[in-house]
């Protein structure tokens, strides 16, 4: 196994490898001199464009996207202004910032997404330096200006732009600096000379590095790490300062005794490291610094550029790709130079067993009895997954399959999730697809950031292929690919939009969760608009095709969708825009094809506005509706005559609309106002609004009997309703003898025993008996309960044989127990007797 | 959720936070793609107590999931449990928990003190959520009621305004909000059940949109009203579908449909009658087929779902209730499960004190069926009523007695350990022999029989076609109008309209009577058919009446054979179409549904494999009948008398937009102008 420390240094307690990655596919003319490069962390795309200012003013530059492996994703001549960056945003969009303070970004294929600009006194000044950051908040963009001044942007995504504070003394750009995030803020430590100050929101500290300083050159490098933790700072006289990011600890100071400031400087760490370090890199050296003061050199033959990522650095030349990292703890355990680790001795067993020696149980036996078997398949499992090459991974899996044989109780998951992890990971670093991600950055990444990125790409097939072999739920996986692919699909040119809808909908057709509307709303950015509404109508959420349709200019389409989606919200929201897009005419019309909306801006307007109904009925010529509406206007108006002529209008429509019976009510309505006014003023009696009944109580409780009469005649009230309320009030003012005397005036429409109840209701006895008799045999037994006269109830009920009635009269008489009661309770049982015989 | 048109693939989407998150420079997506909204999602992830909880990870996005797990891991429901809703064939308590999680998180999300600004139409339904206390162990110190002007003075933290999602409770809003001049305070706004795009755009208008800090729905369409009972408490849903052509509640019925398949498996058969069972019943298939992949893999709890139209059956809510339950309902109105009585039959007569202070605030009982005595007598017969209480009293009296047999330690300690619950039984006997006292009193009124025996007369046809002289006494007594109205609508619905002549007739009289402005409301009840012309068209009333044998001459009230004693001798049509349904089918019926108004239909909703319940021998089937529009207790109990009997094999449980009686229902359609006139 010795080949595989082969490239393993010593460094402090630890080793460090540097592992090739590819051999570059990539021919570049002049190497990676004079050139901006721009590598993106987690084994990202790589952009190489040549420095402006090494052209002629007349040479347009080239940009080239290639993949980690050299492989041409997009290659385009620069067109606008001088290039001072180039730079990765965090879903792999290039950011490109111009001189100007314009910054570009373009997708991984080089197509141009949107651009904004880093203020405007940038473009006086010019932006002599720029550097693009990670943060929580996504990607930033920071720029220092020819005039000294900081402008930060924390998220592109989200642009604020933040001028941070003057610096003072600093003349022309600082010597060097770097974005730090602290606190969840960002700040800006930059070196003017010898100086170093602190640069946030609103103020500029002056700050001094822990642990004295006995560094009295001037800094000529920053590096903060991965994580934004550590820091370090070189100087003119060769010294390298690290310590953490917060400026409170200094973890070392180490002379290097080179003297030339250096190129660049990026910290190497690892998760658990063991012994941190700072690579530094000049023209033809690559210096690997342990925080302990340990160093490596590795000479150079070409130009580097180095990338840092979570747990190494990446070095690109222009003919290799390799990454320089620390051995994980379990790599070392087994690799190393006679290591006794479990894992050591269980690999040495398996290969023994392969040669079909003995020795294998010799080395089995030596684990067990240490009890380690375990940690011993453990260890393998894991430095499988740290290795890069397929032969190592593979003799370290069959190692720890074989120790898991003798084992009853390890939990396979382990094995099978790395076995897994190293087959999509073996996948996506194959060179054609170029992403040399390390299992601790898959790990941190995520499958679905993976997944994002092979999209991004345009591997579908690949993260097709990923998906299902990882299972992902089709929501998350199959579904969200196909639907990216459609929505790059749909801004291709030269298909039409049937070929096009044809095969999107032929190859989406059964994944579930796919958004056509996104789609949709993807042909339709890129102007095929056509395209748009042909792929809408696949989509299944009619309330998803709304927004879309408006922002189409489709608003009938928009309105029957919503319509469709049965969400009157939806619909409600369409009617407003569709209210402000047209003329009135226009709308109205709209909505009359589609009768639920239109009952919905009823309805709105009802509420809110009362005009426009009646412009809705007016253009409907719906006049039983447009009646009703002046009905109901009529009650808010104050004054009689505008309520009056309001009323007229609603008469008129009732006429056109024919109903006879309510133009009818209406002009009844109107002359009672008219007669209560009049009678109001005359005689101040108080009745403007109450109903004609009302009135003519009114009436005839102050005597105006006449008047009430007049009522009668001239609306045509029923006899019974009047003669119940003549009768009514009689009682009511106790005239005994006019009610005796109006019982007599013609036949009672309403019979008499109304006349008996209102008697009674006085508790007038006297005067009740006096209709009794006059009551139909019908009412009599209940004429003589109302007049508590039980046994008379009893001979009408008797003479009426109605079994029911005599049953009402037991019930009212089983409350007394006097004789004569029980005698009349007997009657009335015979009597019920010969009723039921009969 | 949003309806965010980015996602990750074509650049990073700008949620709240926790949905994405960068660590060391790379985004680390929870989910990069959050599915279509499910409607039923939140409930489900809190349910807690549904079945295979993996396959929702379909649908949930990660952060959704890692809820998902962690609420699972926590007891289904912790706190007070709702009996009431627990005893039921279906546990109904699944859906108030959801209810009361979400509310919780919500108010979890505003931290800090708060105060709630109430509509006050929602603290009904709310009470049958959450009581007050909940509301305290989340920092609420005050409540308020929605009105204009300023909102009165509460050193909180957070206003929250729990509101409809209606354009002039958002006027009063921003009104509240410009008068308030505390600047630290923090303005959250929760709809229910949705929110809406129109109400925000009119608080952008007003220029307070930015105020608020939270702007969030609360999605209570269903709530569990008793163990067999869901109600939307949807006041005006029959004026809305059917009057106004407002399809807003049957939007959220299909909603709230949705939810409870999320909750309880997809219902496989959908039968339905009228035009907005035909409506929602679209909309529930749409909504399916829009969430196809979000697959439901609970085994169905219900097998049947009826949808019924309020006006296939216009007649039966017309009728007066003449079950106990019906009657309190009829008499003093139930509202949000809870009655108002008159206080003076229920002064608390204590010895040494007189009955000088009797209590003047009306009595406030809860109904439902966690009071063991009205689960017993509600659905009784009012006249079977007696003779349960006074069973019911001999029999506590008999606990009381025991007592005196308790001679041993152990004895004794039994007798008390069973006091508190005997003593429970014993005042809830006081109370209902207290109201059946009130309610004896009305029924035996005359004025109670003149009213029934009219009724009647029009429920078995007789003289429905001319003026009815019972009628025409009310209108001259200017007995209420809703009470004229009820009448008069009942004998056009069983007269199939009413000739010209007559009902021009009985408007005269009310307009002369009650006044010209009732003319909009005679006007509403025509555009219902409640009230109707008749055509030339036959009178099918009668074989309606014969076909499903609406009336019944020899109603049992005491030992019911038949849903007619609900009624006294009329079975309520709608009950009988479900009857029908479930035996012999409607195919028998043919006839008549094409009488009654708009379509009827069948839909069948694919399981997936696996999911088909394997019925054992005697099993029950479940059917959940909705009334769109709304339904009255009697009718609740014809149902429940239909579960009960041995040979139905159905089980019926009750989903309705609103519980209405005739007068709620009438009032509901009538229209107030008011006038301005000095």
């Amino acid at each position: 196994m010795a080949f595989i420390t082969a490239n393993w240094n010593p460094l402090g307690e630890a080793f460090y490898r540097k592992v090739e990655l590819y051999e570059m596919s990539w021919v570049l003319r002049d190497g990676l001199r004079d050139s901006l490069v721009a590598a993106a962390p987690y084994g990202g795309p790589i952009a190489v464009m040549k420095e402006s200012q090494c052209l002629s003013p007349s040479v347009r530059p080239q940009l080239d996207i290639y993949t980690a492996s050299g492989v041409t994703m997009a290659t385009f001549p620069w067109k606008s202004g001088p290039v001072v960056q180039l730079g990765w945003s965090v879903s792999e969009e290039l950011l490109c910032v111009q001189q100007d303070g314009t910054v570009l970004i373009y997708d991984l294929t080089g197509a141009f997404l949107r651009h904004f600009s880093m203020g405007q006194e940038v473009v006086q000044s010019h932006v002599s330096e720029a550097k693009i950051f990670h943060s929580p908040y996504g990607t930033g963009v920071a720029i220092v200006t020819g005039s000294s001044r900081f402008t930060l942007a924390t998220n592109i995504d989200d642009l604020k732009l933040r001028r941070l504070p003057e610096v003072p003394g600093l003349q022309g750009a600082p010597s060097c600096w770097a974005v730090l995030n602290q606190d969840r803020q960002t700040k800006v430590l930059l070196a003017n000379g010898p100086e170093l100050y602190l640069l946030d929101n609103t103020c500029c500290t002056s700050v001094v590095l822990p642990g004295g300083s006995p560094l009295d050159g001037v800094f000529v490098h920053i590096a903060v790490s991965f994580s934004y933790k550590y820091l370090a700072l070189f100087t003119d006289t060769g010294h390298l300062w690290t310590g953490l990011a917060n400026l409170q600890d200094k973890l070392s100071e180490v002379d290097t005794k080179i003297r030339s400031p250096p190129k660049q400087m990026v910290w190497c760490r690892r998760p658990q490291t063991q012994q941190p370090s700072v690579v530094v890199l000049w023209e033809r050296l690559l210096l690997v610094v342990a925080v302990g003061g340990d160093t490596v050199q590795y000479p150079l033959d070409e130009a580097c550029v180095c990338v840092g990522e979570l747990d190494g650095v990446r070095l690109l030349s222009p003919s290799r790709h390799e990454l320089l990292q620390e051995v994980p703890l379990v790599c070392e355990d087994i690799f190393k130079i006679a290591s006794m680790g479990p894992g050591a001795l269980l690999l040495e067993a398996h290969k023994e067993y392969q040669k079909s020696s003995q020795k294998a149980d010799e080395y089995l036996r030596e684990i067990k009895e240490q009890g380690m078997l375990g940690d011993a398949v453990r260890q393998c499992v894991e430095a499988a997954g740290h290795e890069q090459h397929t032969h190592t991974q593979k003799a370290l899996l069959r190692a720890a399959s074989f120790g898991k044989c003798f084992l009853t109780n390890l939990s396979p998951e382990a094995f099978v999730s790395v076995c897994r992890d190293l087959r999509v990971l073996n996948a996506v670093r194959d060179p054609s697809i170029g992403i040399p991600l390390t299992h601790t950055q898959y790990k941190q990444m995520t499958v679905q950031v993976l997944i994002d990125r092979l999209v991004y790409r345009r591997l579908y097939p690949l993260a097709i292929e990923v998906c299902r072999y990882l299972k992902t739920p089709e929501y998350q996986g199959v579904s969200r690919i196909l639907r990216h692919w459609a929505c790059s699909k749909v801004q291709q040119k030269g298909e039409s939009d049937e070929v096009m809808v044809r095969c999107i909908s032929g190859r989406l057709a059964d994944s579930p969760g796919i958004s056509y509307s996104h789609i949709a709303s993807k042909a339709y950015d890129s102007g095929r608009t056509e395209l748009a509404i042909k792929l809408l109508d696949y989509e299944a959420r009619s309330g998803e095709q709304v927004p879309l349709l408006l922002k189409m200019r489709r608003s009938q389409l928009a309105l029957s969708k919503a319509i469709e989606s049965g969400d009157t919200d939806l619909v409600y929201t369409v009617v407003s825009y569709v209210k402000n897009e047209m003329n009135r005419g226009d709308f109205f019309m709209t909505l009359r094809n589609q009768p639920v909306a239109l009952s919905l801006y009823r309805q709105f307007c009802k509420l809110q506005e009362q005009e426009t109904l009646k412009d809705l009925y007016n253009q409907d010529d719906d006049h039983q509706e447009l009646a009703n509406y002046y009905v109901s206007a009529s009650y808010r108006e104050k004054r009689l005559e505008a309520r009056l002529s309001v009323l007229q209008s609603a008469v008129d429509e009732y006429n056109k609309a024919k109903n006879e019976f309510s133009s009818k009510a209406t002009e009844e309505e109107m002359r009672l106002l008219r007669f209560q006014r009049k009678l109001d003023d005359e005689k101040g009696a108080g009745l403007l609004g109450l109903s004609l009944q009302a009135t003519m109580e009114a009436l005839l409780a102050s005597g105006l009997q006449k008047q009430a009469d007049h009522l009668y005649r001239d609306f045509r009230v029923s006899d019974k309703r009047y003669w119940w309320l003549k009768l009514k009030s009689l009682a009511e003012k106790e005239e005994w003898e006019e009610l005796e005397k109006f019982s007599k005036s013609k036949k009672s429409p309403v019979g008499y025993l109304p006349f008996v109840e209102v008697c009674m209701k006085k508790s007038n006895k006297y005067e009740a008996k006096k209709y009794v008799t006059k009551v139909t045999p019908e009412q009599r037994v209940r004429a003589h309960l109302t007049i508590e006269d039980v046994e008379g109830a009893a001979d009408a009920a008797i003479e009426r044989r109605s079994e029911a009635e005599i049953g009402t009269v037991i019930s009212h008489c089983s409350s007394s127990s006097s004789s004569s009661q029980r005698l009349l309770l007997d009657k009335l049982q015979r009597a019920l007797t010969t009723a039921n015989r009969k | 959720m949003s309806h965010s048109p980015g996602n990750s693939l074509s650049g990073p989407v700008r949620r709240g936070p926790g949905h994405q998150t960068l660590i060391h420079g790379v985004k680390v997506s929870t989910s990069t793609l959050i599915p279509p909204s499910y409607p039923g999602l939140r409930r489900l992830l809190d349910g807690g107590q549904v079945a295979g909880c993996s396959e929702y990870k379909l649908s949930a996005s990660d952060a959704d999931y890692r809820v998902l797990c962690s609420i699972r891991l926590q007891p289904a429901s912790r706190g007070k449990m709702a009996a009431h809703l627990t005893n039921g064939r279906v546990n109904l308590n699944i859906l108030r928990e959801a209810a009361r999680k979400e509310l919780r998180e919500f108010l979890d999300k505003c931290a800090g003190s708060k105060a709630i600004v109430w509509d006050e139409y929602l603290t009904g339904p709310f009470g049958l959520i959450a009581q007050y206390s909940l509301l305290k162990e989340h920092e609420v110190e005050k409540m308020f009621t929605l009105k204009g002007g300023r909102l009165p003075p509460a050193d909180v933290k957070n206003i929250i305004f729990f509101v409809r999602p209606r354009l002039e409770l958002m006027d009063i809003i921003a009104e509240n909000v410009f008068s308030d001049k505390s600047n630290s305070r923090d303005y959250h706004i929760l709809f229910v059940p949705r929110r809406s795009m129109l109400c925000e755009q009119r608080l952008k208008e007003q220029g307070v949109l930015g105020s608020f800090t939270n702007i969030d729905e609360y999605i209570l369409d269903l709530i569990p009203y008793d163990g067999d009972l869901l109600s939307m408490e949807s006041e005006g849903a029959f004026r809305e579908c059917y009057l106004e052509n407002d399809q807003t509640t049957l939007y959220h019925t299909a909603k709230g449909l949705m939810t409870l398949q999320a909750l309880y498996g997809t219902i496989p058969q959908i039968y339905g009658k009228g035009d907005c069972a035909r409506h929602v019943a679209n909309m529930m298939l749409r909504m399916k087929r829009e969430f196809a992949g979000s697959q439901n893999q609970i085994l169905p709890v219900f097998d049947t779902l009826l949808l019924l139209d309020r006006n296939v059956d216009l007649l039966t809510p017309l009728a007066t209730q003449l079950t106990y339950e019906g009657l309190i309902d009829e008499i003093y109105g139930i509202t949000n499960g809870y009655v108002k009585l008159p206080p003076e039959k229920f002064a608390q007569k204590k010895q040494g004190e007189g009955s000088k202070d009797l209590p003047t605030e009306p009595k406030k009982l809860q109904l439902n069926s966690a009071e063991e005595l009205y689960a017993e007598i509600r659905d009784k017969n009012f006249n079977a009523v007696g003779a349960a209480l006074s069973k019911k009293a001999k029999i506590i009296s008999a606990a009381f007695e025991e007592r005196h047999n308790a001679k041993t330690v152990g004895e004794i300690k039994q007798f008390v350990s069973q006091l508190p619950h005997m003593q429970a039984a014993r005042s809830s006997l006081a109370n209902h022999t207290s109201i059946a006292e009130l309610i004896k009193d009305l029924t035996t009124s005359e004025a109670f029989f003149d009213n029934l025996t009219v009724e009647q007369e029009f429920m078995t046809g007789v003289d429905t076609d001319k003026v009815n002289t019972y009628i025409e006494d009310c209108i001259s007594q200017k007995d209420p109008l809703i009470k004229v109205l009820r009448l008069m609508c009942m004998q056009s619905v069983c007269n199939n309209g009413l000739k010209q002549k007559v009902l021009d007739f009985y408007k005269r009289e009310i307009l002369q009577t009650y006044g010209y402005e009732h003319m909009l409301t005679l006007n509403n009840l025509e555009k219902t058919g409640l009230l109707k012309l008749q055509t030339n068209s036959r009178n099918n009333y009668p074989t309606i009446r014969k076909t499903l044998k609406l009336w019944m001459e020899d109603a049992n009230e005491q030992t019911p054979n038949d849903i007619s004693y609900v009624y006294s001798g009329y079975a309520p049509l709608s009950v009988r179409l479900t009857q029908v349904l479930a035996r012999p089918g409607w195919r028998s019926i043919e006839e008549v549904l094409k009488m009654l108004p708009g379509p009827h239909f069948e839909e069948r909703q694919q399981l997936p494999a696996g999911l088909h319940k394997k019925r054992q021998q005697g099993e029950n089937r479940t059917t959940l009948v909705f009334f769109l529009g709304g339904v009255t207790y009697a009718e609740i109990t014809a149902l429940r008398f239909l579960s009960q009997m041995e040979d139905s094999g159905m089980e019926y449980i009750i989903a309705t937009t609103k519980l209405i009686n005739g007068s709620s229902w009438i009032k509901s359609l009538m229209d107030h102008p008011e006038t301005q006139i000095p």
